[in-house]
């Protein structure tokens, strides 16, 4: 559709661009103006340059606590898009079972996530929960209070539980615009189920996979209830992830330089892994 | 057409299990006594009994909870649809200075981690006597809300042609009247959808809407935290108040569930 050039358009945006500078570009400022400071009172306050970068990206509990973060993010990922096609494909697309699995399928994205922590602590305990329980009597020792391994699988479990339903109806809608003359051109041409999802299905899903990709890599970088409910991040520090690590710095111990400077590389993180990905995605297309 | 085999039933079922157990559990507990909880794992409550609903609908402390949240997300989606229809309207009908600039600047405030805003929204909150009101974590909440709404209505008002603008405009409709009464109505599933975007992760949201409220606006997730005494956790009232926490949003999924599928797709498939 061509667009008519009419710069009063600006009137229109004007609302949200107040809305989101009021709350986005003050207190971006204000995180950069602490990230270059070491400020003791609101008189004193001395330019300290980048010291506050330097200490963040040579603290080891922060290296270790990014290194955490990505390893989780990956693997949710890696679960979590194939899942999802799977159920998607899967899902009735005709009748009443259609919208009644559309909504149980729904249901887990609608919970807050402190109560998914909630659930799976409950879930999960050895004495109470009936997969912890479960897991015991058959033998398997399980408990994610006690051993980080347990801890990591049962946060990664519950993430998977969580957000996969976002993946499958991001999925599901992609499928049902795929217009019915194209199985049926497949169906004469007698192509196989494989042929039917690689060729006809899946560059079909592209766009949705790529809406998936990014909300799920975005949202499972930013994780901060569930793991703070079932466990507060430990045992030890095997769940303490980078929103965590952050929040303790910023509330916690209140040392708003080192923690304006994390917030900063943090942002720029997601800002940078986000556009490797889009901009990977636009050249593959160029190639085509 | 798809045929649908057994398989694929299996596998289906097989993941509904999946979903539905934990919050079976959590229904099981609910429904049982403090100490049926403690002697040991049933898998239907023996003495079945109301008493953790009726705590928490009896005590102010617990729904006022459920009362603040219910307000600030109700305050996030009416702020949302009011900015984000205009702006949208404009992405998707004009060119102007300084656009795709602006549309992509919306949609890394998206990506900014809750925790990296969390100290400069309180200090701002606080400094205009916005903390610890619904406002503040309504306004909070459109950081993210926003940029998302105006995503996915831009997407709905493309589909639109423009010549109905246009005729609507030769017939002598003022640009108000025009967008109220036949703009608006037309886009009916593309609001409800972004409306239902904007509860799912305003409701959801706990980091920013803990931290800017202190009692008067207190959030139910904040509330939960209560059952921690001295004598232990009380899992019966824990997990009441979290059924407690689905229900909203179960409802909100019926009420939009022929819209889903196509809201999901952002209006752009």
């Amino acid at each position: 559709m061509s667009k008519v050039e009419n710069n009063k358009a600006w009137w229109l945006v004007l609302p949200v661009f107040l809305l989101v500078a009021f709350s986005a570009i003050i207190p971006l400022m204000t995180v950069v103006n602490y990230s270059v400071q070491d400020i003791f009172d609101a008189d004193h306050a001395v330019f300290v340059g980048v010291e506050w970068y330097r200490e963040v990206l040579l603290n080891e509990r922060l290296q270790e606590s990014l290194l955490r973060q990505f390893i989780f993010s990956f693997t949710v990922l890696a679960i979590e898009i194939p899942l999802g096609i799977a159920i998607a494909l899967m899902m009735p697309t005709k009748g009443t079972m259609a919208s009644v699995s559309l909504i149980v399928v729904a249901i887990p994205l609608l919970i807050p996530g402190n109560v998914v922590g909630t659930i799976w602590k409950i879930f999960g305990r050895t004495d109470v929960g009936l997969l912890g329980w479960g897991l015991n009597q058959l033998g398997i020792d399980y408990n994610y209070a006690a051993n980080p391994v347990d801890a990591w699988v049962t946060v990664v479990l519950m993430d998977v539980w969580h957000w996969t339903p976002l993946v499958a109806l991001l999925c599901y809608s992609g499928l049902r615009a795929i217009p019915d003359a194209f199985y049926q051109a497949a169906a004469i041409d007698r192509a196989s189920k494989w042929a039917v999802f690689r060729y006809i299905q899946l560059p079909r899903l592209r766009s949705v996979l790529v809406i998936g990709t990014l909300l799920r890599f975005m949202d499972s970088f930013m994780i901060y209830s569930e793991p703070f409910v079932l466990t507060g991040g430990g045992p030890g520090s095997s769940t303490t992830f980078l929103s965590q690590t952050l929040t303790k710095m910023a509330i916690g111990q209140f040392d708003l330089g080192p923690a304006a400077a994390f917030s900063l590389i943090y942002f720029l993180i997601v800002l940078l892994v986000s556009w490797l990905f889009f901009t990977t995605i636009s050249e593959m297309d160029k190639d085509k | 057409m798809m045929n649908y085999s057994k398989s694929k039933v299996a596998g289906l079922s097989l993941y509904v299990l999946f979903l539905l157990v934990p919050i079976y559990w959590l229904l099981n507990m609910s429904f049982k006594h403090k100490e049926e909880v403690l002697s040991g794992l049933t898998l239907w409550p023996s003495n079945f009994t109301f008493d953790n609903y009726i705590t928490i609908f009896t005590d102010p402390s617990w729904y006022m909870g459920y009362v603040n949240s219910l307000i600030y997300v109700a305050l996030n989606m009416a702020i949302t649809l009011t900015v984000a229809l205009p702006a949208a309207y404009a992405f998707s009908r004009y060119k102007f200075v300084g656009d795709k600039h602006l549309f992509f600047w919306l949609l890394t405030n998206r990506m900014a981690p809750p925790a990296v805003f969390l100290l400069p929204f309180f200090q701002l909150y606080s400094s205009v006597g916005l903390f610890d009101t619904h406002l503040a974590v309504a306004l909070s909440h459109c950081l993210f809300s926003v940029p998302l709404a105006v995503w996915i209505l831009e997407g709905f008002m493309s589909g639109v042609p423009r010549e109905i603008d246009e005729t609507a405009f030769i017939d002598g409709y003022s640009f108000q009247r025009f967008f109220i009464r036949i703009f608006l109505p037309m886009i009916r599933s593309g609001i409800g959808v972004t409306a239902f975007f904007s509860f799912l992760f305003s409701w959801v949201e706990l980091l920013l809407a803990r931290t800017l409220t202190a009692t008067e606006a207190k959030p139910i997730g904040a509330v939960m935290t209560r059952t921690i005494s001295a004598e232990g956790i009380d899992w019966g009232l824990l997990a009441a108040a979290g059924v407690l926490t689905i229900l909203p949003g179960i409802l909100v999924i019926w009420l939009v569930r022929n819209h889903v599928a196509k809201g999901f797709a952002l209006g752009r498939v």
